[in-house]
């Protein structure tokens, strides 16, 4: 068969071989993970108490907008590419991604993106200070000098996707094995399709809106000015029309990752797979009409805000279709719990506690207490850390030894679940608690009632992060060990990945399998 | 089915893939400004109201209900204008055309250009309230040291819903001296 | 003459302090107690109605929670391999699909109904006794009593001491304005939001008001306050850099005291507008001066002008204050450009105000330059700059 990986960096630079992608989109968006927790500990250490201690308000600002974009566009979206670029291909039997030499190219100008993002903090004015949802006129007449560095950093950004997408789009829907019909797919590539479709059809949204403020900031134009007869509220309108699927591409290919992992552990086919497709498509079409409930505050008319307020509130069956399918898919099963296992069980406990307390943010009225509250950052924690980190980690530990052969270590693995899993419920359980007592977001010191909450929560997030340093341990210590990981890898797994040798070798899928 | 045989159902997807991608960058920066004016312009959203009502027929006077209307002036930021409204408060019957003036005055030793946002409330009234005539429709010029009565004709729809009783009308003024070199040489020119 | 420009510069000062001060003996009272893990019931039938509505989507989440988890618990528990739980194999159910689509549809019916009646009640600003026009400024907020000629701005009064950790901080930290929003009670007030530079929000839970203030445009919301008492909230939209140093305080109070005061507010406005208009003698700018520098500067600059280098300077010497008052009004109405700890006090203080503070700072502390101003020079001062 054909040869193997080039030897040397330049097997790394020149490299199309989507298994070699994927590992370098993991590998990177694992490095950005830690830069955005270190921000993420910069904000805690300073609301671990009243008063201003170590940062000043100026520097504080630039942390929750780093922490914010880091994480969202250098972490989540990265990883679940990198986990796209490594399984899709060998799900559905295909020998590698349809357009390797774009794979490339999307993933090796994310470096350059993010590398000026961060150079931002080093120049004069400081970094971004806005909010990850840079809201305008604060972002543009008001904004930083830096802001033109992060518009570019946001293209680039925003092109690597729009590449990425499109990749996955053709690969899915050409590379497909004989056989492979578009419902025998697992679900993770369903998720995926529908992922990339939102990708393409919300991140030029996001390119079109940093844009307008280029042009605002530049070249005198007035889309966000009153001034000139534009309108800031504009910008949170076309904002939040990328904004809300934006969240759900972080959160549907996590659907697919706990969709292939509860079935494993649970030793029982998943139940209501075309339910779950279904649901999934839409959750998918329903983030495009709901946008505004990020802005219930804004001075929306009344028709407007009862519009928002149902639709939103219609988004709670389609997910509540895929709790209930994930806890029938474990009911009667014979359940064991590793490590992987661990984590998708917590996906869906915590994730589901995320989702009932977006229920609650649904109901306009009572938005107007808990918005830009800590109720929301308690809120979109639960929903993305768990959603996105857990599932991205329990896939991780899942598909680790099909990648490199070795088996992790369960017992490190299960001690950096306990200690992600609780680490997670002190920082932001208590959350919801200062926020409905009237917390906002943003502040980088607060009133003394609200201090043993963030103490509590700040200590949490210190656990948090030493869980994760446990996990990259793990991860390096799997690699260089020498406990040979079997082909299947689990019991009984289902899905094409298990028929391959751990392990998986470099070429696979060149003859496409036979599908049953 | 692999692609190796098919390449050109590839280029095609990708094709419009691609196009997708660019059309909805079109869409956010081309589409969707003119797409929110007009919903403005329909809910009222963000009180903005109408440009210039020309009436193609006198509107009848209802003289039977009183709407009380009031006159907000405020100064973005950087804005060192004296402006306030003549009168800040009125009571008008639907209907009948109604005469108000803002005072301007620019303090400064400098010639100044001044820009007025309106902006309506409550927003279920903007399509109600017509102006006839407004100095919001031109940018203001006033030299260094000048005063000026600015003048706003309006009338009350006879449509108002009924449970609307009072309108309340703001004007922000924004510094746009030196964004609006074009405007500015127009008006002043007019003006002299 | 004099003394009675002298009486009302002092009951201006005393007064106000003073009135603060009975505020906030009855705030410790009622703010620690009252917030909690939970939301604020609040003291209007907005507010009420509003935590009944968070009440009851808390309590459906819950229920949905409980029968969720528990049967997750229950399988979780009962069917480990460990156990010898063998697995079923069944995997579609076309019923239990419909079923668990219908009931989740069923009860955000039920939570619907309630929400859009209020929503519908929250929305009808009709009919208001009170007009109120709320401005946010980078990093306070300015109020307006529409048709009254009140108008005042509201800053944390915080000292820095407290936010620095130098000095023990009081019950209401980051909470306490210099001069709150005074609405009465059993009234319904109406306000009028809006900006003047970015986008901040103005909310105080006890009222449940929240609305965004956005530059150029206006929003209204309103509110119709039950009890007497202080309210205490915060700016709810990421404005900069001191966007957690601007809190809301709004004391309700019955509408005798509330008509007193305004009419206090009313007469003092008057007074100082005819202030600006008259001369002052350089004892009288010296005396008022202290007052103002013990209010407004002592606090960073020390009561004896020593300063605490090099956040706060010393005025005891200082190039500014010993140079030319031009550059001197130029500091205290514009604050520093290189140093943010010196704000800018031009809209702050009245121009009597800051005729009085310049003359004190120049002519205190061993400074001895003999010049004085006069609010006039300072009102010009400022049109032309």
């Amino acid at each position: 068969m054909a040869h193997g990986p080039a030897p040397g960096i330049g097997r790394w630079l020149f490299t199309t071989n989507h298994k070699d992608i994927g590992t370098l989109y993991l590998w990177f968006s694992f490095l950005m993970f830690f830069i955005g927790g270190i921000f993420a500990l910069v904000i805690r250490a300073e609301l671990f108490e009243p008063g201003l201690q170590i940062v000043e308000p100026e520097f504080f600002n630039q942390m929750t907008t780093m922490h914010g974009l880091i994480m969202v566009f250098g972490a989540v979206m990265p990883a679940f590419v990198g986990l796209a670029n490594w399984m899709i291909p060998i799900m559905i039997g295909a020998p590698d991604m349809a357009l390797p030499r774009m794979n490339n190219w999307s993933f090796w100008i994310l470096p350059f993106a993010f590398s000026i993002l961060l150079s931002t903090l080093f120049m004069e004015g400081g970094a971004p200070n806005f909010g990850w949802t840079f809201y305008a006129p604060l972002s543009t007449t008001y904004a930083p000098p830096s802001v033109t560095y992060f518009i570019f950093a946001v293209h680039i950004m925003g092109a690597s996707s729009i590449m990425g997408a499109i990749n996955i789009i053709a690969t899915i829907l050409n590379m497909r094995a004989p056989g492979m019909t578009m419902m025998k797919m697992p679900l993770f590539v369903w998720t995926w399709l529908i992922t990339a479709y939102l990708l393409i059809a919300v991140m030029p949204v996001l390119a079109g809106v940093v844009t307008m403020m280029l042009m605002d900031i530049h070249f005198g134009t007035s889309f966000f000015d009153a001034a000139g007869g534009g309108d800031p509220v504009l910008f949170q309108h076309v904002f939040w029309f990328f904004g809300h699927p934006e969240v759900y591409i972080m959160i549907l290919p996590a659907f697919g990752i706990v969709s292939a992992i509860i079935p494993t552990f649970a030793r029982k086919p998943l139940f209501g797979y075309s339910s779950m497709v279904y649901a999934t498509a839409s959750i998918a079409f329903l983030s495009f009409i709901v946008w505004a409930h990020h802005m219930f505050t804004v001075g929306i008319p009344l028709a407007g805000e009862l519009f928002f307020m149902y639709a939103t509130m219609l988004i709670a069956v389609p997910t509540g279709v895929k709790v209930f399918n994930w806890v029938t898919t474990m009911f009667k099963g014979s359940l064991s719990f590793e490590t992987p296992m661990l984590f998708s069980v917590a996906f869906v406990i915590l994730f589901t506690i995320g989702g009932l307390s977006g229920l609650m943010l649904a109901i306009a009225p009572a938005d107007f207490q808990y918005h830009d509250t800590y109720f929301v950052v308690a809120h979109f924690h639960y929903v993305l850390v768990p959603g996105a980190i857990f599932s991205i980690t329990a896939g991780v530990y899942y598909w680790l030894p099909k990648w490199c052969g070795k088996m992790y270590n369960e017992r490190m693995g299960k001690t950096h679940f306990w200690m992600a899993f609780a680490g997670l419920n002190l920082t932001f359980f208590p959350m919801h608690f200062v926020g409905l007592a009237g917390m906002p977001r943003r502040i980088p010191d607060y009133s003394l009632q609200f201090a043993d909450f963030n103490m509590i929560a700040s200590c949490g997030a210190f656990l948090f992060g030493a869980a994760q340093v446990l996990f990259l341990f793990n991860v390096i210590r799997t690699i260089k060990s020498s406990k040979k990981a079997t082909d299947e890898v689990w019991e009984n797994p289902e899905g094409l990945e298990w028929t391959l040798a751990s392990p998986a070798p470099y070429h696979s899928f060149s003859t496409p399998p036979e599908i049953r | 089915m692999s692609a190796n045989s098919q390449p050109k159902s590839i280029v095609k997807l990708v094709a419009s893939l691609l196009a997708t991608g660019v059309g909805m960058f079109a869409f956010a920066v081309f589409v969707m400004p003119p797409i929110y004016d007009v919903f403005c312009d329909i809910t009222g959203l963000n009180g903005k109201t109408e440009g210039r009502y020309s009436a193609t027929e006198a509107t009848p006077v209802d003289e039977k209900r009183t709407v009380k209307v009031q006159f907000i002036a405020k100064n973005n930021e950087t804005m060192p204008w004296q402006f306030q409204p003549v009168t800040s408060e009125i009571r008008v019957h639907p209907g009948e055309p109604t005469l108000v003036s803002y005072y301007a005055k620019n303090p400064t030793q400098a010639d100044m250009v001044g820009q007025a946002i309106p902006s309506l409330v409550p927003f279920a009234a903007t399509r109600y309230f017509h102006k006839t005539e407004c100095f919001c429709f031109n940018s203001q010029p006033l030299a260094a040291g000048e005063e000026a009565e600015l003048v706003l004709q309006f009338i009350v729809d006879p449509e108002l819903p009924e449970h609307i009783n009072t309108l309340t009308l703001a004007y922000t003024v924004f510094d746009i001296t030196g964004t609006a070199e074009p405007r500015l040489e127009v008006s002043t020119s007019a003006g002299q | 003459m004099l003394a009675n420009v002298k009486q009302s510069i002092k009951t201006f000062f005393i007064a106000a302090p003073a009135c603060l001060l009975s505020y906030s003996t009855l705030a410790q009272e009622t703010v620690t107690d009252r917030w909690g893990v939970n939301m604020p019931v609040g003291v209007t039938p907005v507010s009420r109605e509003i935590h009944g509505l968070h009440m009851d989507i808390f309590w459906w989440c819950v229920g949905i929670g409980v029968v969720v988890f528990g049967v997750m618990f229950y399988t979780m528990i009962a069917h480990r391999k460990s156990r010898g739980a063998k697995a079923s194999n069944f995997h579609e159910s076309t019923a239990l699909e419909i079923l668990w689509t219908i009931i989740p549809f069923a009860i955000l019916i039920v939570m619907a109904v309630p929400a859009t009646s209020s929503l519908i009640k929250i929305y009808d600003t009709e009919e208001a006794d009170v007009d109120i026009v709320i401005t946010g400024y980078q990093w306070k907020w300015k109020y307006e009593y529409l048709g009254k000629d009140v108008s005042f701005f509201s800053n944390l009064s915080t000292p820095n001491a407290e936010i620095y950790n130098q000095a023990e901080k009081n019950p209401n930290y980051l909470l306490e304005v210099d001069e709150p929003l005074v609405i009465p009670t059993h009234k319904k007030v109406r306000f009028l939001i809006t900006a003047n530079d970015v986008i901040h929000a103005w909310w105080v839970p006890d009222l449940a008001v929240k609305k965004d203030a956005i530059p150029g445009f206006i929003n209204e919301s309103w509110t119709y306050v039950e009890e007497p008492g202080i309210y205490r909230g915060q700016c709810a939209e990421l404005c900069g850099k001191d966007h957690g140093f601007m809190p809301v305080v709004v004391v309700a109070m019955a509408e005798n005291d509330y008509n007193q005061w305004l009419g206090e507010r009313q007469a003092m406005a008057a007074k100082m507008k005819e202030l600006t208009e008259k001369n002052f003698s350089f004892d009288e700018l010296m005396e008022l001066g202290q007052t103002v520098y013990n209010t407004n500067c002592a606090a960073c600059h020390q009561p004896n002008g020593q300063g605490v280098p090099p956040t706060f300077p010393a005025i005891a010497g200082s190039a500014v204050a010993t140079g030319a008052i031009a550059g001197h009004m130029d500091m205290v109405v514009h604050g520093s450009k290189k140093n943010p700890a010196m704000q800018a006090f031009g809209e702050q203080l009245s121009e009597a105000q800051l005729a009085a503070v310049i003359t004190y700072q120049r002519n205190s502390f061993g400074n001895n330059m003999g010049d004085s101003l006069q609010p006039i020079d300072v009102l010009k001062y400022k049109e032309s700059n």
